[in-house]
């Protein structure tokens, strides 16, 4: 019955589960925002891996004559105050920007992930010790936190990636923490001690897959922090060095300053970074649904 | 649903085997089945469980120290025979799902002794007590969180063979197929996901998953109780088909002392953590003993309006089992209560022939 009903549904919504090219139709009609999300999100991906393909000038090279130009000519988005071109730092900030973003989100989910499966599935003195870690770490804004990491490190990509990274842990660990105290209560977690799997295996294959969904939402919105943490680091000198691009100091090197004489030096990076964060949990809501079997048919 | 069952057989040639020159795989009828499982009890039991205790400790404080115990299981011993189906009832909280919840080692015992096949397995290691699972399996009462969400019905009936390490990818599935054919569910259905399926379907995947290693023995903790009761019908009458085709003993939990009655050989009562009452079926339901048991049968309603019965209805609430009463756990709401029954506890003793009972009195 169920798998007639759900192959019914399926054709009605007009898809073919059999080639994925049809499935992917399928998901783009069932979630219009999540495709949108997508695009978005594939968009600047390909700017930031082409970005010597779409950029129309070097974004380093500075010009005295056409400092603080306005948008239109040679520079359709302007130039700042050095006269560098501002699409072509836009292009290449991509770059920085999704590298710190995915780069800091997904290591600090992965200790996340770990710290909080294993602190809340075994319990006991691990968890306790462990709780009051992530206490002192989040007694500390993200924003201290990376600040103190990245001063304490020096100012390189890496070191950004790493000092955005390691407040996220907490965070990641608190959520992934409760639950997995939920869901080792679970039947089908007695279920599998019953038949005599063991606890690592259990922890990983049953209640892990179960924490996907809170994590992807999570996920997403640390990507659009980690990318806002990313700008106020740069802004205080202690995120990515010049002269490599990077909109958050863009944007904030010139929202004091220009922001009434020369908008263009603020709107562009803002929009860049806000498209950036609403594409990334517009694709984060989908795949939150699409990635839960309950939601499917 | 209606698919041909006696021809997939060879799903259990040891377990089926044995239980055929036992006498019982063929399946007791139901009108001579006390008896004979009582025989088939005494010859070989496939579980005893010897003063069994489970007490939970109540930690309070800064420190956690143990302020006191739960005494949810008090001493509980009993035997299942093959092929024979025990009920144990109760009312909420008497610790009839904690006793099938240490036979498994989901909680482990404080005390007592579990024999499985005349095995003591109570002290093995958590890795030497790994093969004996195949033994003794569990069905679970809600058929909604006992299956995984995010793994497929065959998946979720093919693990306890991958934890136990039985045959390839393509065998696998091929014995999935088999027993979803067994419990009345089409193989095509095998990458259908668990919200796919109604309750009465999901417990039948259940079922399959607890026979995929041949257990000789499922404990059923209140396995209908959560589904409709023309689906619990459907779901017993599997259990039992079960039962005879393959020889199955079954520990039987619920509170429903009408599907208890159809299903069981024999039946016991327990209250607050210890069993006053075993017997077979026929003489709990005509001749019980314990004035519990006999409380416990008057509520349960008779379908005929114009049948006047007694009803027995007992004073207050079940004590605490935090602190049990003193001597029979029964006697501050026992009807019959003398001034022994405060300070000495009943012995479970052998009433009648196959009939035992906890009571001074009877």
């Amino acid at each position: 019955m169920a798998t007639a009903d759900h192959q019914a549904e399926l054709t009605r919504a007009g898809a073919n589960i059999n080639s994925s090219w049809s499935r992917f139709t399928y998901y783009v009609r069932r979630y219009p925002l999540g495709a949108a999300g997508a695009l978005i999100v594939i968009a600047f991906v390909v700017i930031a891996i082409f970005a010597p393909f779409f950029a129309t000038l070097d974004p380093t090279t500075t010009n005295a004559r056409t400092s603080l130009a306005p948008p239109g000519g040679q520079h359709f988005l302007g130039a700042d105050f050095m006269g560098r071109d501002m699409w072509s730092r836009i292009v290449y900030g991509a770059r920085i920007s999704l590298m710190v973003g995915i780069g800091s989100t997904v290591l600090g989910c992965f200790f996340g992930v770990i710290i909080g499966l294993l602190s809340g599935y075994y319990g006991g003195w691990l968890d306790l010790i462990t709780q009051r870690f992530i206490d002192i770490m989040q007694a500390l804004p993200l924003l201290v936190m990376a600040l103190l990491m990245a001063a304490s490190l020096g100012p390189s990509l890496e070191n950004t990636i790493i000092a955005i990274s390691i407040p996220i842990i907490p965070h990641v660990a608190r959520v992934i923490r409760s639950n997995t105290l939920a869901l080792r209560e679970m039947p089908y977690v007695e279920a599998a001690k019953a038949v005599g799997m063991s606890e690592t295996k259990i922890a990983f294959r049953h209640v892990l897959p179960n924490t996907i969904a809170p994590l992807i939402v999570l996920g997403t919105a640390q990507l659009g922090s980690a990318i806002l943490t990313e700008a106020s680091l740069s802004f205080l000198g202690l995120g990515v060095p010049e002269p490599h691009p990077s909109w958050g100091r863009m944007l904030s090197e010139s929202a004091a300053e220009y922001v009434r004489t020369a908008p263009w030096l603020v709107i562009f990076p803002g929009i860049a970074i806000s498209l950036a964060v609403f594409g990334t949990n517009l694709l984060g809501d989908a795949v939150r649904d699409i990635l839960d079997p309950r939601q499917r048919s | 649903m209606a698919e041909p069952r006696a021809q997939d057989l060879p799903i259990a040639p040891a377990a089926g085997g044995a239980s055929l020159s036992n006498g019982t795989g063929t399946g007791p009828s139901q009108s001579a089945n006390g008896k004979a499982s009582a025989m088939a009890a005494e010859a070989a039991p496939v579980l005893e469980v010897r003063d069994l205790k489970k007490h939970f400790p109540v930690k309070k404080g800064l420190l956690r120290k143990t302020v006191g115990h739960v005494y949810a299981v008090d001493g509980v011993s009993f035997t299942i025979g093959r092929g024979e189906t025990v009920g144990l009832v109760g009312e909420s909280g008497c610790g009839k799902t904690t006793v099938g919840r240490t036979l498994l080692r989901l909680v482990e015992p404080t005390s007592g002794q579990i024999l499985l096949d005349g095995k003591d397995v109570t002290n093995l290691s958590k890795n030497e007590f790994r093969p004996y699972r195949r033994e003794m399996q569990i069905i679970f009462q809600d058929p909604f969180s006992s299956l995984d969400p995010r793994m497929t019905a065959g998946q979720i009936v093919s693990e306890p063979l991958e934890v136990h390490g039985e045959g390839d990818r393509s065998q696998r599935r091929e014995r999935v197929a088999e027993l979803f054919r067994r419990v009345g569910l089409r193989p095509q259905q095998m990458d259908n996901f668990p919200h796919q399926f109604s309750g009465g379907q999901r417990q039948r995947i259940g079922i399959a998953r607890a026979l995929a290693l041949n257990p000789k023995l499922i404990i059923g903790d209140e396995p209908v109780s959560a589904l409709d009761v023309s689906i619990q019908a459907q779901v017993i009458n599997i259990l039992m088909d079960l039962q005879k085709e393959l020889g199955l003993s079954y520990l039987f939990i619920s509170h429903n002392l009408a599907v208890v009655e159809h299903i069981s050989h024999r039946i016991a009562v327990m209250y607050l953590g210890r069993i006053v009452e075993y017997a077979d079926k026929k003489t709990i339901f005509t001749a019980p003993r314990h004035p519990y048991t006999e409380a416990l049968l008057s509520a349960v309603p008779v379908p005929d309006p114009r049948v006047k019965r007694k009803k027995i209805v007992l004073d207050g609430d079940v004590p605490s089992p935090v602190k049990p009463p003193s001597g029979c756990h029964f006697h501050t709401r026992c009807p019959i209560a003398v001034a022994r029954c405060k300070e000495e506890s009943p012995a479970l003793v052998e009433k009648a022939p196959g009939q035992f009972a906890a009571c001074h009195l009877r």
